[in-house]
């Protein structure tokens, strides 16, 4: 794929969400809330494998920097009143970047002494910095410590939400589909040979930390403005896990299969909240025969895992062959 | 092509590496001219490898210093040294699996960008001409070796020596003036390997490049190297014109000593 049209993609992908945004008071609320958590989730995703698929750092720590966008853009827009739309769209603009900005640099600190650990050793470090993060914001009294934040502004709309996902996706596609980019690919193939042809491989890894912390600070942004009500809980390390699945589910380092598994893994949950509120059929003595699956959403998460990784380890949405190694 | 003594290229001094207990290369002491083929040659596990890791920054010296063009590279990361001017190939084959043939070598072309990460991300006019002058590039490259025809086929669909190829191209990419092959003939045939050895004398006379090669057939350096090194035990044991090698009653010893231990 040479990527070619990818600006002019974005620019009808954003002006698509916008015209959408415009005519969303016809679509019930329920289905809007799914859908934000659907682009959410696609952003989550997508910049996840930039670390995880791309550059072949298995970092457990999305959650995290989802916490510090998340909090970040709440508190700034907590700050203000009702606005007039147009004044609200670009406090919450800012907001949003600033909360990316704060994950970003979070990034950074947290990858410049990590990011030569490799794998489990990363994963585990990254998984601790995601709980630390969690626990600061769970003593951190500003922001309501455990009991959580109360967030004012609705202001995630269909607009904010699939704009930024539409860039999250051009972002990502277009740093690889380059020559530059191939250089994180690099990185996951062969450390070794990829410093031997002059790859600086600790500031690709830095790189795809930052640029993935950014986004998943976005996406926190989008998620705080949502659901308008911030736990610390919400940012453990199950969400960070979840974010995971969705990217081994779809594929490592395949964008459209990891933006699959972000909308399949999304309604998933719903459609077994859904299966657990239906009424017995006649002859079946509980009222509630699905009621098990309510709360065995992570469960299924690592069947379906495990299943996964037994039957397909390259992802449920990898279609090409891997070639058989020559001996 | 000067005389090394003279101006060399790379110069390693009294370079010594010690893996716990073992010294697998002891006070090195090697010259390499410019523009000039040299063969480095000994039994298994003389130290060969280590020595390509050495100049390569994979491994730091114990002792001893590495000058590149007559500025020390000892304890440079590997990254800036091939930015230097050092590029290799590896003996048990390191290529980017799941790239094409093409993006194997476009990888090492990044070296040589002008633009950076805006430039991607905006794809501007700009990015397009650089991308497209890049792919002219390494279609020519591809092509020397005679793999343009894969060019967008995985690099592990290759065949071994086709990979062994493939990765002489992806290092020339780099546009080093150093260029070190570890046994870029392994595993093929003869006449592939006659036809290989032709290859890198005509990359070198192409590129004005010096090559440090590595093989275990003597007769195969023999034939195309203006100078040979052999090393045995991490110690160089002789140096000189391949005639003077392979009298040298030393080398005879450690290959014979090597077949020796075959034969057990
Ligand atoms: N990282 C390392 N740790 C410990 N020992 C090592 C390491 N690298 C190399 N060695 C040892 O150093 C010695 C030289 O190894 P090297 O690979 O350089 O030999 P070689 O001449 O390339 O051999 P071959 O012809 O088999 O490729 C060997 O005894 C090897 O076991
Ligand atoms: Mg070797």
């Amino acid at each position: 794929m040479t990527f070619k049209h990818a600006k002019l993609l974005l620019l009808a992908a954003l002006l698509l969400s916008l015209l959408i945004s415009l005519f969303a008071g016809r679509i019930n609320s329920y289905v809007l809330f799914v859908l934000y958590a659907i682009g959410i989730n696609i952003i989550l995703a997508v910049s996840l494998n930039l670390i995880n698929g791309y550059t072949g750092q298995f970092s457990l720590g999305h959650a995290g920097f989802m916490a510090v966008g998340g909090y970040t853009a709440a508190v700034i827009t907590n700050q203000f009143g009702d606005l007039n739309a147009f004044a609200a769209g670009a406090l919450f603009f800012g907001a949003l970047l600033a909360g990316g900005l704060l994950a970003a640099v979070t990034g950074l600190l947290v990858g410049l002494p990590t990011l030569r650990l490799r794998g489990d050793y990363l994963a585990i470090v990254t998984l601790g910095f995601g709980e630390i993060i969690r626990v600061i914001f769970q003593n951190m009294n500003a922001v309501g410590a455990a009991r959580g934040l109360s967030v004012m502004h609705g202001y995630t709309n269909f607009f904010w939400t699939f704009g930024t996902a539409a860039v999250t996706v051009y972002v990502v596609t277009a740093l690889v589909h380059s020559t530059y980019g191939r250089g994180f690919i690099a990185v996951r193939d062969d450390e070794v040979a990829a410093e031997a042809m002059g790859i600086n491989t600790t500031k690709y890894k830095v790189t795809a930390f930052v640029v993935g912390a950014f986004f998943a600070g976005m996406a926190g942004g989008l998620y705080a403005h949502s659901i308008q009500f911030l736990t610390p809980s919400g940012f453990n390390f199950m969400q960070s896990i979840a974010i995971v699945v969705m990217v081994i589910l779809g594929g490592m380092g395949n964008t459209p299969g990891v933006i699959i598994a972000a909308i399949l893994l999304t309604l998933l949950p719903e459609g077994l909240r859904w299966l657990a509120g239906i009424p017995s059929l006649p002859g079946i003595a509980k009222a509630y025969p699905f009621a098990w699956v309510g709360n065995t959403r992570m469960i299924i998460y690592s069947l379906l895992l495990i299943g996964l990784m037994l039957t397909r380890p390259q992802g449920l949405f990898t279609w090409k062959r891997r070639p058989i190694l020559p001996a | 092509m000067t005389s090394p003594s003279e101006n060399p290229l790379l110069q390693t001094e009294r370079v010594t590496i010690r893996f716990g207990g073992l010294t697998a290369v002891s006070g090195l002491d090697l010259q390499i001219g410019r523009n000039e083929l040299i063969g480095l040659i000994g039994p298994n596990g003389a130290g060969k490898t280590t020595v390509f890791n050495l100049i390569t920054g994979v491994y730091q010296p114990t002792e001893g210093t590495i000058l590149f063009d007559g500025q020390s590279i000892t304890g440079c990361k590997a990254y800036r040294i091939t930015a230097r001017g050092i590029a290799r190939t590896f003996q048990n084959i390191r290529l980017f699996s799941s790239l094409t043939v093409f993006d194997n070598v476009r990888t090492a072309f990044h070296l040589h960008l002008q633009g950076d990460v805006r430039h991607a991300l905006w794809r501007g006019r700009a990015f397009w001409a650089e991308e497209k002058a890049i792919a002219t590039q390494v279609l020519e490259l591809l092509e020397i070796f005679h793999l343009e025809k894969f060019r967008a086929a995985p690099a592990k669909s290759l065949s071994y020596g086709d990979q062994r190829r493939l990765e002489i191209v992806r290092a020339l990419a780099a546009r080093p003036r150093l260029l070190l092959l570890d046994e870029p003939a392994a595993g093929m045939n003869s006449s592939e390997k006659t036809d290989l050895m032709r290859l890198i004398q005509f990359i070198k006379g192409k590129f004005q490049i010096s090559v440090l090669l590595v093989e275990h057939d003597m007769q195969v350096v023999m034939g195309i190297c203006e100078r040979i090194a052999v090393l045995d035990y991490g110690v160089k044991i002789a140096e000189g014109r391949p005639d003077e090698v392979r009298r040298n009653p030393k080398v005879i010893e450690a290959y014979l000593g090597e077949e020796r231990t075959h034969d057990a």
